[in-house]
């Protein structure tokens, strides 16, 4: 700690409940506020209920978060399949083609994620490769967004990486197929779990490209709640989208769990 | 004992045949040429940055040498991948793998080179009885001491049964006491596998003058010296071997007939094959200087005086030269800046040809 005397850290923490709460709590907790309210004219809402959340959990609703989870999902795997990938492919490369693969993934987060959308629905609007109207085009929008940060997490890990293991595994006759899914992977396993819980909640989320892409039938719950405020139902949307936060937090929760397993020292 | 190399196995060797390892145009080890003997422990004895690990990482295959060609029995494994160089390796830092029990630590390198799945516990028992680390073969490494570590690093290399087994500083991160009981364990191994050759990287004197049947000394790269460790210590050939190997007065002299001239003094040593009249570097060993008046008297005032329990070292300026001696403990210290006489037997001193082993 590097504040030592007690009134010095009592003041730390006023300063950053202060800025914190604001900033990031209350914004959220208006959201729940909102999902059980009827009416909000004055400064607090009122009109108690559960209703919302009804209506949050079935129909449309419904249908979106499984369309959402299902999206993020196959998008999180297979961004971590090509980011981890490419990752352990530029680790090999001499320096001038490991910048060039780094600047290549980092592309989709440098361009703004409505340009990537626009992109990708120029791009898969024709033949031959014809996935404008599928659910595909969605996912592969959200695996384009989000691999690059798949790359880069992977990247890092590996560049961590200490060479001995490696080293140790050939050294007692190993191929490197075998190094790569018996020691290297299983070392790398933290690292490629915290980026599959990055990769999905950033899809949980998308919204912008999604917003320029997706098919009637494959709606994600983003669209949905951006579509219910659309039409003034604004409690309405808020009850979705305690249901898209909660959703996307349990499941990091349970990513971070296997982490927790998967870290060794 | 069925030891790691199979009866059968064959008695390979390791042959470094002019091998220069270059990174970036900067020469780490400049055409070493040294040959390790079947069954023999060479010791690569150097200072950091001597190419001593360097040397050994071009027997493993995880530095591709420049020029040369690397041996291992008769077969040339310059351009064979590590994971075909039939190889155990030990380093430093122990490199096990921390996601794996001790038991599949043991059992990778035999299931990576597919020894048949029933015979697989069986040898991770023996390489683990080997090192005394049986009862652990359930724990995680992170679950054991650096000494129990290394013993299972160990067994891990020794389990594949390989013809030549390459240690890289082993001991370097155990404490000093946890170090001589794992040299003599080391020493005890090899006597139980006489046939593996061992390939033994250490900067540390004690360790390769214990273990080691031959000893090669490099510094700058490149090989300096090589020798039986009695030979190196009691007659070395180069200055560097000289110091580095037993921390030697190394002393300027001038060639006489059966005797040398120290500032002014006549010292009585063998002057066999030096030339007359020429310089020369007169080598003792600081135990082998005695405190009084003797033959090879040397005066000089005190500098220095520690004190190391058995002994006392100390550092007597001669003629413009600080001279170690270690004595039997002192039960009277001389004094800084007192006046003492230095001597030693003519037979304990060596000289060597001036620019011997420089460049």
């Amino acid at each position: 700690m590097l504040v030592h005397s007690r009134g010095g850290r009592w003041a730390t923490w006023t300063v950053f409940f202060a800025l914190f709460l604001p900033v990031f709590a209350l914004p959220l907790l208006v959201i729940v506020a909102a999902s059980f309210a009827t009416n909000w004219s004055g400064a607090f809402p009122s009109g108690f209920t559960t209703g919302h959340y009804g209506a949050a959990t079935t129909g449309d609703s419904l249908q979106a978060l499984t369309t959402s989870l299902v999206t993020a999902l196959t998008a999180s795997v297979l961004a971590l399949t090509v980011g981890a990938w490419a990752a352990l492919a530029a680790a090999a490369l001499k320096k001038g083609g490991r910048r060039f693969m780094d600047a290549l993934f980092v592309l989709p987060v440098a361009v703004p994620s409505v340009v990537v959308g626009l992109a990708v629905l120029v791009a898969f609007s024709k033949p031959p490769v014809l996935l404008n109207g599928t659910r595909w085009i969605v996912i592969l929008a959200h695996t384009v967004l989000v691999m690059a940060f798949a790359y880069q997490s992977v990247s890092a890990a590996i560049l961590r990486l200490d060479p001995m293991y490696e080293q140790a595994a050939a050294s007692l006759g190993a191929r490197p197929l075998l190094v790569l899914w018996r020691v290297k992977l299983p070392l790398l396993l933290p690292s490629l779990t915290a980026a599959a819980g990055l990769c999905f909640a950033l899809s949980m989320g998308e919204l912008s490209a999604t917003m320029m892409l997706y098919p009637p039938d494959w709606t994600p719950l983003p669209v949905q709640i951006f579509a219910i405020t659309d039409r003034g139902s604004l409690f309405t949307g808020a009850a979705v989208a305690v249901v898209l936060m909660a959703t996307t937090l349990l499941v990091l929760l349970g990513v971070s769990r296997i982490r927790t397993k998967a870290s060794f020292r | 004992m069925s030891g790691a190399a199979s009866p059968g196995a064959p008695r390979s060797g390791i042959r470094f045949d002019g091998v220069t390892v270059a990174y970036h145009g900067n020469v780490v080890l400049d055409s070493l040429d040294l040959t390790v003997e079947p069954g023999e422990v060479m010791a690569l004895l150097g200072p950091s940055g001597s190419g001593k690990t360097t040397a050994l990482r071009a027997v493993a295959g995880f530095v591709q040498p420049v020029r040369g060609r690397v041996f291992i029995g008769d077969r040339d494994v310059t351009r064979l991948p590590p994971h075909q160089r039939g190889i155990g390796m030990v380093v430093q830092q122990y490199a096990l793998f921390p996601h794996m029990r001790v038991e599949d630590n043991v059992a990778f390198g035999l299931k990576a080179q597919k020894v048949p799945k029933g015979q697989i516990p069986g040898r991770v028992t023996e390489a683990l009885a080997m090192t005394g680390m049986d009862s652990y073969a359930k724990r995680y490494p992170r679950e054991l001491s650096g000494g129990q570590q290394q013993r299972v690093a160990i067994a891990r290399a020794l389990a594949i049964r390989p013809g030549v087994l390459l240690l890289d500083e082993p001991l370097s991160a155990l404490d000093a006491q946890l170090r001589s009981g794992m040299l003599s364990e080391l020493a005890r191994l090899h006597r139980e596998l006489p046939d593996v050759s061992i390939l033994y990287v250490t900067h540390d004197q004690v360790e390769a003058l214990t273990l080691a049947d031959r000893i090669a000394v490099m510094d700058q790269s490149r090989l300096r010296d090589c020798g039986t460790p009695q030979d190196l210590y009691r007659r070395p050939r180069t200055e560097f071997t000289a110091s580095f190997v037993g921390n030697a007065n190394l002393l300027p002299v001038r060639v006489g007939s059966g005797s040398v001239l120290f500032g002014g003094t006549e010292l009585a040593v063998a002057t066999d094959e030096a030339v007359w009249g020429a310089t020369a570097t007169l080598c003792v060993r600081p135990h082998l200087v005695g405190l009084g008046p003797g033959p090879n008297a040397l005066r000089g005032k005190v500098a220095e005086v520690q004190w190391r329990g058995s002994t006392h070292r100390l550092y007597v300026d001669v003629a413009g030269h600080r001279v170690k001696a270690d004595v039997r403990e002192l039960r009277a210290t001389p004094a800084l800046g007192d006046e003492v006489t230095l001597h030693f037997a003519r037979e304990d001193a060596v000289l060597l040809a001036a620019g011997v082993g420089g460049e």
